[in-house]
């Protein structure tokens, strides 16, 4: 599907507080284009809490739930609970998160309501810090990124989020990034018809979190992928596939960029080129990525 | 109606059902255990209609406790110490979202050391939430009290959860006759749930966003007027209670002797209906000995406490320690009297690790001040 095949159908509606050039507002779009208006969505804290806009307006015309950080996707479980004593099937709960709320506070949570069989979609926009409280480094955050509490750049590699999700053998489990609107639509879309626990992962480059011009974002998301920084896969009951760009570099159709290329357009990488090439952690981040894609062609077996 | 013989968490539970929950969610932790238990199999037998979910902690609980009640649904759950405590934060999110969740609290002790009997520094450290707060002394006042929280909770000027506490082992555990009502009479009391607000894809709201200081300020000052309400909804519907079933567990104050007391304990709980067989039996060596149980500790019952200071003077025994100050309940009821009465407050601390607190010991505490031997606040059982 082109982006100018998707519908005109909007939910995100003006007023909202975000930055411009926010990835978790374009991707917002892509849901609610994707759902539609039937929809119940539960956020936590998180930077959507401040894009939504402040009471008594919002931005966001469908109905939604703000929660405590840590609790999106037990709060889901309730509303899908009640649902379904109510017969509500035609209804969506979306619990709408960023990397701070999955990946740390949020883990159990997640975790409990996947293995308990939740009905919902769990959609991570991964930008990778916390936002919200002015660029902190989370479990998401990248190897040597700087943040406010990494002021040298990370010293650990971010966790796999998307694999420690697969543990939980949902129904759906896909990632994606903001660069291809029409991969997360896809994927959204697919996601609202299969019952059960689905997680999607959008990465979500973040203009002031990464130091980058806001007019960049997408194409932030689109180098990601193609430097094999970020890939994007779907796994359907347990079976997985790449897609895109990820696929052809799985497959060997397309060599991926060198890591640097993503890294150099980030202020958050600056320290590694300025004032001299940090060669070793440079070269760390190229092995590190070389490792997860052999990882993936083992899942596919491609190699083993 | 029908007599059924069972410890207070069963007695919970059947309560729980027969008030039709849509939703229960709910995590164990000893001695709420057999209440959740009770939950699951009436689950099992079908008598239970509505969606039980098993959460991995009780933060999760209370969070899916709200998220289903935030759908206009009836919700119910059960919890204990520790447990109550990892809710605290979604507590204030429940209240401030005004929604109109029944939990159980058994009330138990909070460690280091482990330690799983009664005491109710649990509930007294939620006491700001916003919550309702009932303190019950029997399994027939269990029953009763889930069942007229719901329509209290559920009033369109209340719209506030309400904790019922009750302490472990001395009524989780222990089994007693309690009479339930007809499932019709049930149903008739408290009929569905029409919420004040709800998560409705016809009528979308963006709810909890960011809120300004005056508007919040708001929000808080509406919900002092909710509990202000309660204050008389609570007797309206405890007298409601009795016309239809015969039974009355008190108000907001449980008075038991109280006419011509001259001493009137003041106290929550299992020590409620200890005191009872104090004050007979102090009565009949001539000791002028009155009883109020305090029954609702959240809204605090003011007037009624400035009433029954008119006459006479109190004992409060507290099985709780606000540390650095001393007992909840007395410093409550001291602020209530600031201002309004001279009357003179005995304060004991009693029974906490589950330490035992026999009628005998509350004789033993009222002889005391009698005597002229109680100055400020006593520890119970360490002074000797
Ligand atoms: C229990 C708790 N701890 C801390 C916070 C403060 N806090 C609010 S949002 C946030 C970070 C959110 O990060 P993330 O989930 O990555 O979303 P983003 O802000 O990046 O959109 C933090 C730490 C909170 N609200 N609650
Ligand atoms: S900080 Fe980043 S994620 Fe947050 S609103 Fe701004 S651009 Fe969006």
């Amino acid at each position: 599907m082109a982006i100018k095949d998707l519908p005109l159908e909007e939910h995100y509606i003006p007023g909202s507080a975000a930055c411009p050039g926010c990835p978790a507002s374009m991707a917002l779009r892509m849901v609610f284009k994707a759902i539609g208006k039937k929809m119940i969505m539960v956020v936590p804290a998180c930077c959507t809490s401040v894009i939504e806009s402040l009471h008594p307006y919002t931005s966001f015309d469908i109905p939604l739930l703000n929660i405590a950080f840590e609790a999106a996707a037990a709060a889901s479980s309730g509303v899908a609970a009640a649902l379904e004593t109510m017969g509500r099937d035609d209804i969506t709960v979306v619990a709408w998160a960023g990397d701070g709320g999955t990946y740390d506070i949020g883990l159990q949570a997640l975790s409990g309501a996947f293995e308990r069989g939740t009905n919902f979609i769990y959609i991570c926009y991964n930008n990778q810090i916390y936002s919200n409280t002015g660029i902190q480094r989370s479990g998401a955050t990248p190897y040597a990124a700087w943040t406010t509490t990494t002021v040298g750049g990370k010293t650990e590699f971010r966790k796999e989020m998307g694999e420690i999700v697969q543990a939980h053998h949902i129904p759906y489990v896909a990632q994606t990034s903001i660069g291809y609107p029409e991969d997360v639509y896809r994927k959204v879309k697919k996601a609202k018809e299969i019952k059960g626990p689905k997680y999607i992962e959008i990465l979500a480059p973040c203009p002031p979190g990464w130091r980058f011009d806001m007019s960049k974002t997408a194409e932030m998301g689109k180098l990601a992928v193609e430097t094999g920084a970020w890939a994007l896969y779907e796994v359907e009951n347990d079976k997985i596939t790449f897609n895109g760009k990820s696929k052809l570099i799985l497959e060997g159709k397309m060599k991926r960029k060198p890591v640097e290329d993503w890294l150099k357009l980030q202020g958050r990488f600056r320290h590694l080129f300025v004032p001299e090439r940090d060669e070793k952690r440079l070269k760390e981040i190229e092995d590190h990525i070389d490792m997860l894609w052999r990882r993936y062609r083992s899942w596919v077996g491609i190699e083993k | 109606m029908k007599v059924m013989i069972d410890t207070g968490n069963y007695i919970a539970a059947k309560a729980a059902i027969m008030a039709k929950p849509n939703v229960v969610a709910a995590y164990p932790i000893t001695p709420q255990t057999t209440l959740v238990e009770g939950i699951a199999k009436y689950k099992e037998t079908g008598e239970f209609k509505g969606e039980y979910i098993c959460v991995e902690s009780e933060h999760s609980a209370m969070s899916a406790c709200i998220g289903a009640s935030a759908t206009g649904v009836r919700v119910f759950t059960g919890t204990s110490s520790h447990g109550l405590l990892l809710m605290h934060e979604m507590l204030h999110w429940a209240a401030l979202s005004r929604l109109p969740i029944v939990m159980c609290n058994i009330n138990r002790v909070v460690g280091p050391g482990w330690n799983i009997w009664a005491d109710e520094n649990d509930s007294i450290a939620q006491r700001d939430t916003g919550w309702i707060q009932f303190y019950v002394s029997s399994n027939q006042e269990i029953f009763d009290t889930v069942i007229q929280a719901f329509k209290i909770a559920e009033h369109e000027k209340i719209s506030l959860p309400i904790m019922i506490n009750y302490n472990a082992f001395i009524l989780s555990h222990t089994s007693m006759p309690v009479y339930i009502p007809e499932q019709e009479e049930i149903d008739e009391f408290i009929p569905k749930r029409k919420p004040t607000w709800k998560l409705d894809v016809d009528n979308p709201i963006t709810f909890g966003n960011i809120i300004l200081p005056d508007a919040y300020i708001e929000v808080r000052r509406d919900m002092q007027r909710a509990q202000d309400y309660a204050r008389n909804y609570i007797k309206k519907v405890a007298e409601e209670w009795r016309e239809k079933f015969g039974r009355y567990h008190g108000d907001l104050i449980d008075r038991y002797r109280c006419d011509d007391a001259e001493y009137i304990i003041l106290t929550m709980g299992a020590i409620g209906a200890e005191s009872r067989i104090a004050v007979d039996n102090l009565r009949e060596d001539g000791l002028k000995i009155g009883l109020a149980r305090v029954r609702v500790f959240r809204p605090f019952p003011k007037e009624d406490i400035v009433e029954l200071s008119k006459k006479a003077d109190f004992i409060v025994i507290d099985r709780n320690i606000s540390v650095g100050m001393g007992g909840a309940l007395s410093a409550e009821v001291k602020s209530a009297l600031y201002g309004n009465s001279d009357t003179k407050v005995y304060s004991y601390i009693a029974g906490l690790g589950g330490k035992d607190v026999t009628f005998k010991d509350i004789e033993k505490m009222i002889r005391k001040v009698v005597d002229g031997k109680v100055k400020t606040l006593e520890w119970y059982s360490l002074e000797e």
